[in-house]
């Protein structure tokens, strides 16, 4: 019944309730010479996959890393990455914690789940900030609640637009309640950039669900989504459980939202940066020259 | 067998009558017995579990948001609905006076047996619930009304059409506006707090939780099956995932833990709601002596601070 639960429910989803285009949840990049497309089989030439933003021909998105998607989007070196927040690390003490978070550090390269910063689109200024769902499902505690929390409140100072791309798996169950209370954090701090008249643009990818749903990633301005992504508040085997029903395989992914008129937009990867730079242009961003 | 606990219970009843119906002041002799209640009740139920405190919360007798609301505010009236097509059972809201001062409270809404469950969908909101509760908090904020609300859920239901009519962004429009909403609000876990759907009426300037009830971000059940692959591992996630009242104190997270009649709530609801009155009370006038500023600037500093270090 909880976020928690659903994370669950969606990570071990046994295979036959698959949705015909719903990828793998599988988020390692792509590597080697050849990548197989998940959803229609095809291989590609990894090289010319990444020159393609990552997406097959038959629509299929392929996971980003926050790495690649903030060099997909920002202009050439603009990226000014902010320091990650002082946060207490394992805050219920869970037992071997603190060895899974080296693991994911050392297998990704990053400190956490998200990255955040100052960049430029097309010249216009923005603040960013990209999950990544390689580290811990993307799942959000203490350091992600906190690290978006304090980048919005510095876009509230310098009055700029926030970008923020979801890809969680909901809650960090290790953080329990401490997890929770951010998506408080984060609502809060967004509350006040809102009232300052400033945009904020939230770009849910796959996956998106839990607190992570219920919180920051359907609280912008404009809240758009990448082709079947997955979106949603509690996990398909715990709602067909409840409601002993059977889904329809679309469920819970980015178009069916959108027809639930729960999204304004399902944009594709390749307009991503088109669309972000028109939306910040409508509202009043301004390009500044360095 | 004697019961020391029960007989300071009996007592403070018969204390609290003889106050009503002779219409004496008797505070001072009760508060000195409900502290040494208190003591006694940390000596005895000093080792209590985790896991009996789960059981509590989840004890079928255990005291609803109607029933708290039927000792504490004799002048609640009910209003209804979303103004959007729906009146969902699982939240309740209305308007009463604490203290003379007019307030809104909102809460969930459990059955009490198994018809009244199917009525309340188990105390478990879909998005219109949340919904209902923001219609009465910005109404609460039109009127410069604090706002109490009371929260007893498993979780926001997880159905078909809850999710197609937007549970996820119900529950985060509340939090989004509780953020800033301008008047004092005080959460009270009762029962179960379960998640998101507990947090969808519980942003607030001050957490309170009464002894035996419980506030996750997953059922131990589920914590053990996710984390352990072994949902019989039920009652060690309930110590590890730090769920209970006393746990969440120690985290920064409630601001106070409520006393609770011996062997729970639900053993005598007149004598717990006497127990948490003026707890309420309390807080009500700390938070209604702050200008708008101290108290935004609170609120969200007390949820700042919960994962930071030296902030
Ligand atoms: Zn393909």
């Amino acid at each position: 019944m909880n976020e928690g639960e659903a994370m669950t429910a969606f990570f071990k989803r046994p295979k036959r309730y698959m949705p015909l285009r719903q990828r793998e949840p599988k988020i390692d990049a792509p590597q080697g010479l050849m990548t197989k497309c998940p959803s229609c089989k095809y291989m590609h030439y990894t090289k010319q996959l990444n020159e393609n933003h990552k997406v097959c021909d038959c629509g299929y998105h392929f996971p980003l890393s926050a790495d690649e998607r903030i060099r997909m989007l920002v202009d050439d070196q603009s990226f000014e990455k902010f320091a990650g927040p002082l946060v207490k690390e394992n805050p219920l003490n869970f037992p071997d914690y603190e060895d899974k978070l080296e693991k994911d550090r050392e297998r990704t390269g990053i400190e956490e789940a998200i990255v955040c910063g100052r960049a430029t689109i097309d010249g216009l200024s923005v603040v960013v900030c990209v999950m990544d769902a390689r580290f811990r499902m993307g799942s959000m505690g203490a350091y992600v609640g906190e690290a978006i929390a304090s980048a919005v409140r510095t876009a509230t100072k310098e009055r700029l637009p926030v970008v923020l791309f979801t890809a969680s798996g909901g809650a960090r169950m290790q953080e329990g309640m401490v997890s929770l209370m951010q998506m408080a954090n984060t609502s809060i701090a967004l509350k006040q950039h809102d009232e300052a008249g400033l945009l904020y643009v939230a770009y849910l990818t796959h996956p998106t669900t839990g607190g992570v749903s219920a919180s920051f990633a359907m609280l912008g301005d404009v809240n758009v989504a990448e082709p079947g992504a997955l979106i949603g508040f509690a996990g398909r085997r715990i709602i067909e459980q409840t409601i002993r029903e059977k889904l329809p395989d679309n469920f819970q992914t980015a178009e069916f939202l959108l027809e639930a008129g729960q999204l304004d937009a399902v944009v594709h990867r390749e307009q991503m940066r088109s669309f972000l730079k028109k939306m910040i242009e409508l509202h009043g961003g301004e390009v500044h020259h360095v | 067998m004697f019961d020391p606990i029960k007989e300071v219970n009996e007592q403070l009843g018969k204390l609290r009558e003889t106050a009503e119906t002779k219409g004496i002041d008797l505070s001072r002799e009760m508060r000195h017995l409900e502290a040494k209640l208190h003591r006694l009740e940390k000596d005895i139920y000093g080792n209590i579990k985790p896991w009996d405190r789960v059981q509590l919360a989840r004890n079928p007798k255990r005291p609803t948001t109607l029933d708290y609301i039927a000792q504490l505010f004799p002048d609640f009236i009910e209003l209804h609905g979303d103004r959007h097509g729906y009146d969902d059972a699982a939240i309740i809201a209305g308007l009463a006076t604490l203290d003379g001062t007019p307030v809104t409270i909102i809460g969930h809404q459990r059955g009490r047996n198994t018809k009244e469950n199917m009525h309340r969908n188990f105390g478990m909101p879909h998005p219109e619930g949340y919904r209902k509760a923001l219609r009465f908090m910005k109404q609460a904020e039109k009127f410069n009304r604090p706002v109490i609300t009371f929260i007893d859920t498993k979780g926001a239901y997880p159905g078909k059409a809850a999710e197609e009519r937007g549970q996820s962004e119900a529950i985060a429009r509340n939090l989004f506006e509780m953020a800033t909403l301008k008047v004092p609000i005080i959460s009270i876990v009762i029962g179960e707090g379960g998640s998101g759907g507990a947090l969808g009426i519980g942003v607030c300037d001050r957490l309170l939780m009464l002894e035996n009830s419980t506030y996750s971000v997953i059922s131990p059940e589920g914590a053990a099956a996710l984390l352990w692959k072994d949902a019989k591992l039920a009652e060690r996630a309930a110590e590890t995932m730090k769920i209970t009242a006393q746990d969440l104190l120690n985290l920064g997270i409630v601001d106070e833990v409520v006393t609770e009649v011996f062997g729970g709530a639900h053993i005598d609801v007149s004598l717990q709601s006497s127990l948490l009155k003026p707890v309420l009370a309390q807080h009500m006038m700390e938070l209604r002596g702050r200008t708008q500023n101290e108290l935004l600037q609170g609120r969200a500093a007390k949820y700042h601070q919960i994962g930071t270090i030296g902030s």
